[in-house]
């Protein structure tokens, strides 16, 4: 008889690959359970690093777009000696002449003037809290809200009557405001008919106690001439106002005038609040490597132990590519076990940290899907030296010794 | 000879057995097996025979005889040095890997001593298992598995675990897996080799029963006595056959199933 007839082996159908796959999982769970906690460590540490930077500079980003970007200040610099500029009296009611200007408001520090919970505190204890003068507008302007009391108005802007920053009411121990509150200012007491919440784009405010123009000037000696002018222009003719702002503020010296743009930079803090990201990703990268050594040994100790199952297999038909793909995908199941509990703890300690800071939660394609491709990766690298040992060992010897 | 297995084990052969024109499905030609150690080891020296359709062959001899290295050859787990080996007229010494996984996996059953079940799965899915490698899907794999086990008198436990049954039943499962594929040879390496002798016994009847519905049964022994029992007996000592001997087939009437068909059967084997 001749051997005319020929056998050909059968691929592996997909189901029961899967089905094969996870013997060494559901045999030995505690084990499988621990290596793959490395991958998820690993995947964990990289999807929460990349989701809280989204996460925080999103929340700064929505801050910002809230607040508008059509947002310009103007400040008096330093003089061509050195010394403090002053911007012109008249500047505010010039620049609220620029067409595309739609708001001004401004602030007139008050430098020699300090501010105190009480006369008995001593003097030089000042909290480096700043006195300034106020326009009745100025809230509206910069996007800052009242968090107590109200504003001055038309009628308090002519009285010793102060609103407190939000720092500043902090620095002064006043965190709500009740009749008859006031502090100590320069050489008379002021009431206290507000407190403001943090302004984002104007920091400034956050530590300055504000009173009316005509009570600074009647009651503090204030000469009048503003410090700082706060814009708002048509959002597309931004950039034109910015230019033309220095010299219509002060025609004589526009040099002697700062101007910017609050929002812009802000996002560039947005931008640069990712420069610890790289240390952590390291880190994360750190950990998914040692997982992925944990991986590979406990497959190379799981091909040793079960020589007389690969032996078996192999005896059943198996061919040595049934081995390979039969180890190799079951490392690759570890690891992409690893991987979606990674993500998952990843995803949910963004969701946490940002739900406390009131960020949107932003996990970008790149850190989910990196972390599945990095775990599917380090699988099938880790999983590859022991499946290569599986399919090489004779059936024979796996067999008949023990 | 066609690649096509027979469609059902029991009816095709049972009645016909001792009609068939007797069809080689194992030839041994002359096969030598050297190992490549140093100093390099010779386990086989020139075997040869040929084994048909449907008897039930002991090959005993004491260790180091060379029978477990015939059965790898025999179960194209390993490839002769020189000579030829035909399973069902298949030369396996010109296969690769694949073809012979392939051979393994359509054409021979093997059933060990430490019967090798996994733990894990249950009966059915452990007697299934001796067709995952051949292309059948899971659902056929385990209609055929409830089939086997019926042949090996366990289908009332199809989802008992192995760690629940005694050690006759499971090998009585290792057998069913090695018989679920419908194999051309059923390879047994000491399969009594772990049992007690009453059960060893019971698995010899169901041999012997398995192999009066033409069943092709090859049992690889130490064990004299156990050899004595089976039709055929192939006796090798130092990698050669030293006696091939045949009991004249006995009547189909002395063959029933169970122990005491087997007892009636090794007397007579004992008279010729």
């Amino acid at each position: 008889m001749t051997a005319t007839a020929t056998v050909k082996a059968r691929k592996l159908r997909l189901s029961d690959l899967g089905r094969l796959s996870a013997v060494g999982l559901r045999t030995r769970k505690l084990r499988a359970g621990l290596s793959a906690l490395g991958i998820a460590i690993g995947v964990a540490a990289i999807v929460a690093v990349l989701g809280l930077s989204q996460s925080s500079s999103a929340g700064l980003r929505n801050e910002i777009s809230a607040l508008g970007t059509n947002f310009l200040t103007v400040t008096n610099g330093q003089s061509i000696t050195g010394g403090t500029a002053e911007l012109p009296k008249t500047a505010p009611a010039m620049i609220a002449r620029i067409g595309p200007v739609t708001a001004v408001q401004a602030t007139g520090n008050l430098n020699s003037v300090d501010v105190y919970r009480s006369p008995l505190i001593p003097t030089i204890d000042t909290n480096a809290l700043a006195v300034q003068a106020a326009t009745l507008g100025l809230l509206h302007t910069i996007g800052a809200t009242i968090a107590h009391g109200r504003y001055l108005n038309a009628a308090t802007a002519n009285e010793p009557v102060a609103v407190l920053g939000a720092a500043a009411a902090q620095r002064l121990g006043i965190d709500r405001v009740y009749q008859g509150e006031r502090i100590w200012l320069d050489i008379q007491w002021f009431y206290v008919t507000g407190i403001l919440n943090p302004a984002t784009l104007a920091p400034a405010i956050d530590n300055s106690v504000l009173v009316g123009y005509p009570a600074a000037e009647h009651y503090v000696g204030f000469d009048g001439h503003p410090s700082t002018i706060y814009v708002r222009a048509n959002t597309d003719e931004v950039a034109a106002v910015d230019s033309v702002l220095a010299a219509t503020a002060n025609p004589e010296n526009p040099s002697e005038v700062n101007v910017s743009q609050p929002s812009a930079a802000l996002v560039a803090q947005a931008d640069a609040q990712s420069a610890f990201d790289d240390l952590f990703l390291g880190l994360g990268a750190v950990a998914l490597l040692v997982g992925a050594v944990g991986v590979a040994n406990i497959m190379v100790i799981s091909v040793l132990e079960r020589r007389s199952e690969i032996g078996l297999r192999r005896a059943l038909g198996a061919t040595k590519g049934h081995i390979r793909i039969q180890f190799l995908s079951e490392a690759v199941l570890l690891a992409l076990l690893g991987g979606a509990v990674g993500v998952g703890l990843g995803v949910a300690s963004t969701a946490v940290y940002a739900e406390t800071k009131g960020w949107t939660v932003v996990v970008p394609v790149l850190a989910w899907g990196g972390g599945f491709g990095a775990a599917l990766l380090i699988g099938a690298v880790a999983g590859l030296l022991p499946a290569l040992r599986a399919a090489r060992m004779s059936p024979t010897e796996a067999l008949w010794t023990v | 000879m066609t690649t096509d297995q027979p469609t059902t084990l029991m009816a095709d052969r049972a009645g016909s057995r001792r009609d068939i024109a007797a069809r080689p499905v194992l030839e041994v030609d002359q096969v030598t097996k050297v190992y490549p150690s140093q100093p390099p080891v010779t386990a086989l020296r020139g075997v040869s025979f040929t084994m048909t359709e449907g008897e039930l062959v002991a090959i005993v001899g004491p260790s180091g005889s060379g029978k477990t290295t015939l059965l790898h050859l025999m179960g194209s787990l390993d490839q002769p040095t020189t000579g030829d080996i035909r399973i069902t007229g298949l030369d396996v010494a010109a296969m690769g890997d694949r073809e012979l996984a392939a051979v393994r996996a359509t054409r021979i059953g093997f059933v060990f001593q430490q019967f090798f079940l996994a733990e894990h799965q249950n009966v059915l899915d452990n007697v299934a298992d001796g067709l995952l490698y051949a292309g059948v899907s899971l659902a056929e794999r385990r209609a055929q598995a409830l089939g086997a086990l019926e042949l090996v008198g366990l289908d009332g436990r199809p989802h008992a675990r192995p760690t629940q049954l005694s050690g006759g039943q499971r090998q009585r499962v290792a057998i069913a897996r090695a018989l679920v594929g419908r194999p051309a040879i059923v390879l047994a390496d000491e399969p009594t080799g772990n049992l007690d002798q009453t059960t060893g016994a019971s698995i010899l009847a169901l041999f012997e029963d398995l192999h009066d519905h033409g069943v092709t049964i090859v049992v690889i022994t130490h064990d004299q006595a156990i050899a004595d029992r089976l039709p055929r007996r192939i006796e090798m000592l130092d990698g050669r056959i030293v006696a091939d001997t045949q009991t004249v087939p006995i009547s189909a009437i002395a063959v029933a199933s169970g122990l005491e068909g087997a007892e009636s059967h090794f007397a007579q084997g004992q008279q010729s």
